[in-house]
């Protein structure tokens, strides 16, 4: 089989975000970088089936700037076998990325399924997998916890409200979204490590997969830190009183009880 | 005022408050208000948009429609678009509004805005704004193009706006669905009749200090009394007290109820990127110097193990008056 993943770099979560001065972004300085965390349940997903169906290979393609490799080295010392990026400037938006992985996608000779993360943690959108499969005409489900592979088609279980889970089944090729839980995903061995390091990753211009700037459709602005919080009130007293002040406050003062 | 669309999402026949909070708000601000509310055997709930302010309520039913797919969402969605040409389409960010728009968006070429927490008309010119970092920055949403601009809206972002009843025209839509890939086969319900993290408007969550699955029953007692809902930690689900789905913080749920009481949770900074929207902060630590404090409106330092219930007991007594 044909496998593919798509990976995006993020900030790590614990990164301390500092806005820039013109409010165009945030400041990337001393930002540590990390693959994305639902995309390691996407990659797992994709070297499972591989190493169910023998002679199968899982190509990462990943879209962003040159930092974006080393993401993709993530998933090739998880296992993965080739790596494509898209070189695509800091702040292109999903619309752009998902022309451009697409773009990539369809230079390869075959497709039979690709994964993603449910969502990237940096902007959260949760569009990309949806772009990308419109992109490709291919059908699309996300927020995938479970899959059953059979003939030319998967049945997904996808999580919804309220631990519901619905059952979905879909045709391949198509794009799946990974939610954490779809698997347990592995450590990167050493030697692969080793081998991560000397792999050639494929690299495309915009130009290359039919990209242009003019394919962006949103841009982010203004960007704000959030409204720092006021200082709180301490509740003091036993517990009989901590409890029963706490309870009048949240009727009396703040109104949401 | 341009048109504005609002996809009206209904799970078992029963209509998401989001959904209501989106009426609302574009009916109140004066724009021509039309809601698209798909299923089988749905047509009785046009009445209750009409009721939320909307004007036009088209209607698609079909056996395919019965299930939420993205795919048959989508397809219907799409061509009342088309030809309905709204200046906005909105979805409430819920599992099926998140899938379905993306795939509206793409496929009308429009730019597309999720998850957004803010938004503010003027006229036709509406601007949005939406968090990132999981809530560590806000960032507002240009659309460079033109045509309809497609956005979801996070629970509770808006809030309820008073909008004018209306007895709204009812138009069907004729539906073709063949030729779909994809096919909705069941709904497994969840186990617990409590209502999801994302939509509560009073969340209660626990940190690693709760000890154990078990641990997480007074928790839970506290929320029956209010109807809310059960979160928890990134350490707590680690540790497997929760299920991941109940998880709050960056690499879980983001939520913004009215009410969040953090219990035993010390306040990573992964974890308050998922709850500092909330309107109101409770934290409960025997660690004075927990940083949750510091985003909290009311704090307690005591042992949970304790408080809690009595606050159960305070909520139950509220409850009688």
């Amino acid at each position: 089989m044909n496998i593919y993943v798509c990976v995006k770099q993020v900030p790590d979560t614990e990164t301390k975000i500092k806005i820039l001065p013109d409010k165009s972004g945030i400041d990337l300085s001393g930002v540590k970088w990390i693959l994305s965390p639902y995309d390691e349940f996407a990659i797992e997903e994709a070297l499972r089936l591989k190493e169910k169906n023998a002679g199968s290979t899982v190509t990462v393609v990943s879209v962003g700037p040159e930092r974006a490799k080393e993401a993709i080295r993530t998933a090739l010392a998880m296992g993965a076998d080739n790596g494509i990026l898209v070189d695509a400037p800091e702040g292109a938006d999903g619309a752009l990325a998902a022309k451009a992985a697409a773009g990539a996608i369809k230079k390869e000779p075959q497709v039979d399924i690709i994964f993603t993360g449910k969502e990237a943690i940096d902007d959260g959108a949760a569009q990309f997998s949806q772009f990308l499969a419109k992109n490709l005409n291919y059908p699309c489900v996300t927020v995938v916890l479970g899959i059953e592979y059979g003939p030319g088609k998967v049945q997904c279980r996808r999580e919804v409200e309220g631990g519901a889970v619905e059952m979905v089944e879909a045709t391949l090729p198509a794009v799946l979204a990974a939610q954490k839980g779809l698997n347990e995903p592995r450590y990167a061995s050493l030697p692969n490590i080793m081998k991560a390091k000397k792999k050639e990753i494929k690299t495309y211009s915009q130009a290359d997969v039919g990209v242009s700037a003019s394919d962006q459709k949103v841009r982010l602005k203004n960007f704000e830190l959030p409204p720092p919080k006021q200082a709180g009130k301490k509740i003091a007293g036993d517990i009989a009183t901590q409890a029963k002040e706490l309870a009048r406050l949240l009727r009396e003062e703040a109104k949401v009880i | 005022m341009a048109k504005v669309l609002i996809l009206a999402e209904q799970r078992d026949g029963k209509l998401k408050k989001t959904s209501f909070e989106l009426i609302q708000f574009c009916a109140k601000s004066g724009h021509e208000t039309h809601v698209a509310l798909l299923g089988d055997g749905v047509a009785g709930l046009a009445n209750e948009l009409g009721a939320q302010g909307a004007k036009v309520v088209h209607l698609a039913e079909a056996p395919e429609l019965a299930m939420y797919t993205a795919e048959a969402y989508c397809k219907v969605l799409v061509e009342l678009a088309k030809s309905l040409s709204p200046g906005f389409f909105f979805a409430a960010h819920t599992p099926t509004g998140r899938e379905a728009m993306a795939l509206v968006a793409q496929e009308l070429e429009a730019g597309y805005a999720s998850d957004c927490t803010s938004l503010q008309f003027q006229g036709d010119n509406l601007t949005a704004r939406r968090p990132l970092y999981a809530g560590k920055a806000i960032a507002e949403v240009e659309f460079l193009g033109t045509g309809t601009r497609v956005l979801t809206v996070r629970a509770n972002a808006l809030g309820a706006s008073a909008a004018t009843a209306q007895t709204p025209q009812v138009q069907k839509l004729s539906v073709n669905l063949a030729g779909l890939k994809t096919k909705g086969l069941s709904v497994v319900k969840g186990a617990t009749a409590r209502p999801d993290v994302t939509e509560a408007a009073i969340v209660i969550s626990g940190g690693r200090s709760l000890k154990s699955a078990d641990g997480f029953k007074i928790l839970e007692e506290l929320a029956d009394t209010v109807g809310a809902a059960v979160g928890a930690s990134r350490a707590a689900v680690d540790a497997g007290f929760r299920p991941h789905r109940d998880q709050v913080g960056q690499t879980g749920k983001v939520v913004s109820p009215s009410l969040y009481i953090a219990c035993g949770i010390s306040g990573a900074i992964q974890h308050l990127a998922g709850m500092r929207t909330s309107k109101c902060i409770v934290a409960i630590n025997t660690d004075p110097e927990a940083p949750i404090f510091q985003v909290a409106d009311y704090g307690v330092v005591a042992d949970l193990f304790q408080l809690v219930p009595a606050l159960t007991q305070e909520f139950k007594k509220l409850k009688e008056h």
